[in-house]
């Protein structure tokens, strides 16, 4: 009995990572979809840079807000594309086809897209340290990209499989999830704002004032997680 | 086109029966307010039009569940109805609300934890017409449709506690939720009657709409595929 279960989870697992593998290797070999996000992102800080007039008094109170507006402008993008070169090649319905639960499918897409979306935010972070001479590189502030980019991965994953299957599918996907992952934007930058805040001015990190914040994107990513889960199969079905 | 039920009848006479009876209440019968004077009787439809707003996104949300355990169109049709409703209400609701925060807290808009959810909520909705008008085959409108009103649904408790968090960490904007927030009043036993019937009417109001809607979504249902049947 034990046996069985471990292998279904080793199937299960298997499946999951040949998703992934498959997404890496393809933008390995591409690297269209990095690209893209990156230059779209460094091009979104430089029009910042001119709209705010980021000097040193408006850079220490914008920064978290700057920096969360260009991972999710950056993140639609990469959203977008990854699910729509599965329609167009046809992959999807491959996907479909293979005898593996569709709930795996929903995760590897989910990790792949989790994984573009943190390499660019750590390609953005040393880039807008060098450019406004700040440095970005803390764990605390780490952990909430992370957990930030886990929610928006989770929700637009699943929103980016609807919008694909729609004739209007190229404007669709911010529209629809902007309003649903506004919490992650609100809990992510307050935390992250709270974080440089303290490092900027040499204090120590008052925890309980994060804490909310952290809470909240926690349950945020759970919850969503388990929701996307749950209705992937009513998604992706013929 | 079956007649209309009379039951329906019966709801649509006491719905305009209520109405006038809630108008002539909130003009009427309810003291004006000492401080805040006329402009407080908006208060009475305002929070009776937010009420008809949730109960119209929550039955939205409902059926979007039923339908995807049931796939049965009757519930997509209800449910594309009590969003159609809910946005009507929720528009009022903030309408009403700019027209009295004007006076009272001297600014048409604030980001309170409220307003910003309802305001929100309006997005979401706005999204999921975006999202229906952009698919043909209407199986899987209704499908994506109802995934769509789940998830926006869930996300919206989130908004108002993250919006809530917002503020207490920095308590700048004016008060509205809180002890001794500006515009906050006790009511007077009449206050509290018309307020009820308020509610009660509302609930009518949007009864009686939700069902004709439905019967209006068949009968769209029914002129579609008549429409195939002639093509083919």
């Amino acid at each position: 009995m034990i046996r069985r279960t471990e292998r279904i989870a080793k199937n299960y697992l298997r499946a999951l990572w040949s998703v992934v593998y498959k997404d890496l290797s393809m933008e390995l070999r591409s690297r269209e979809l990095l690209s893209a996000m990156l230059v779209f992102a460094l091009l979104i800080i430089f029009i910042f840079n001119f709209a705010l007039e980021l000097d040193v008094k408006t850079r220490s109170s914008v920064t978290s807000g700057v920096l969360w507006v260009t991972f999710s402008f950056a993140g639609t993008l990469g959203l977008n594309r990854s699910m729509s070169m599965e329609k167009d090649r046809g992959c999807l319905d491959g996907f479909l086809l293979a005898p593996v639960d569709r709930s795996a499918i929903y995760f590897g897409k989910t990790l792949s897209n989790l994984i573009f979306m943190v390499i660019m935010e750590l390609m953005i972070l040393p880039a807008y340290s060098i450019l406004y001479n700040i440095n970005l590189f803390y764990p605390g502030l780490i952990v909430v990209i992370l957990l930030g980019s886990i929610g928006y991965t989770a929700v637009g994953t699943l929103l980016s499989s609807i919008a694909i299957q729609t004739r209007t599918r190229d404007i669709l996907l911010p529209i629809l999830l902007f309003p649903v992952v506004l919490p992650v934007f609100i809990a992510s930058v307050k935390a992250s704002s709270s974080i440089l805040s303290a490092i900027q001015s040499h204090q120590v990190l008052q925890m309980n004032e994060i804490w909310p914040w952290i809470n909240i994107l926690i349950v945020y990513d759970i919850a969503f997680t388990a929701i996307a889960v749950m209705v992937f199969d009513y998604v992706v079905e013929e | 086109m079956d007649p209309k039920p009379r039951l329906l009848i019966v709801i649509d006479i006491a719905t305009v029966i209520l109405l006038i009876i809630a108008t002539a209440m909130v003009l009427f019968y309810t003291p004006v307010e000492r401080v805040m004077g006329l402009v407080q009787k908006v208060f009475y439809f305002h929070v009776a039009a937010g009420w008809a707003g949730m109960l119209g996104f929550l039955v939205a949300t409902i059926s979007g569940v039923v339908y995807l355990i049931t796939s049965n169109r009757k519930y997509d049709i209800v449910g594309l109805a009590s969003v159609e409703i809910g946005m009507v209400f929720a528009l009022i609701n903030v309408i009403t609300g700019s027209i009295w925060a004007k006076p009272i807290w001297n600014t048409w808009w604030t980001w309170d934890p409220r307003l910003t959810t309802v305001t929100i909520m309006l997005f979401i909705y706005a999204a999921y017409f975006m999202l229906r008008a952009g698919i043909e085959d209407p199986e899987r409108r209704a499908r994506f449709g109802a995934v769509y009103t789940v998830v926006g649904f869930i996300s919206v408790p989130l908004t108002f506690f993250s919006a809530r968090l917002f503020r207490t960490i920095h308590p700048i904007v004016v008060g509205a939720n809180q002890p001794g927030a500006t515009g906050a009043f006790d009511m007077s036993p009449s206050m509290l009657q018309t307020f009820l019937v308020s509610l009660f009417t509302f609930s009518f109001i949007f009864i009686s709409l939700l069902w004709h809607r439905v019967r209006l979504g068949k009968l769209e249902d029914k002129v579609e595929q008549l429409k195939y049947k002639t093509m083919e």
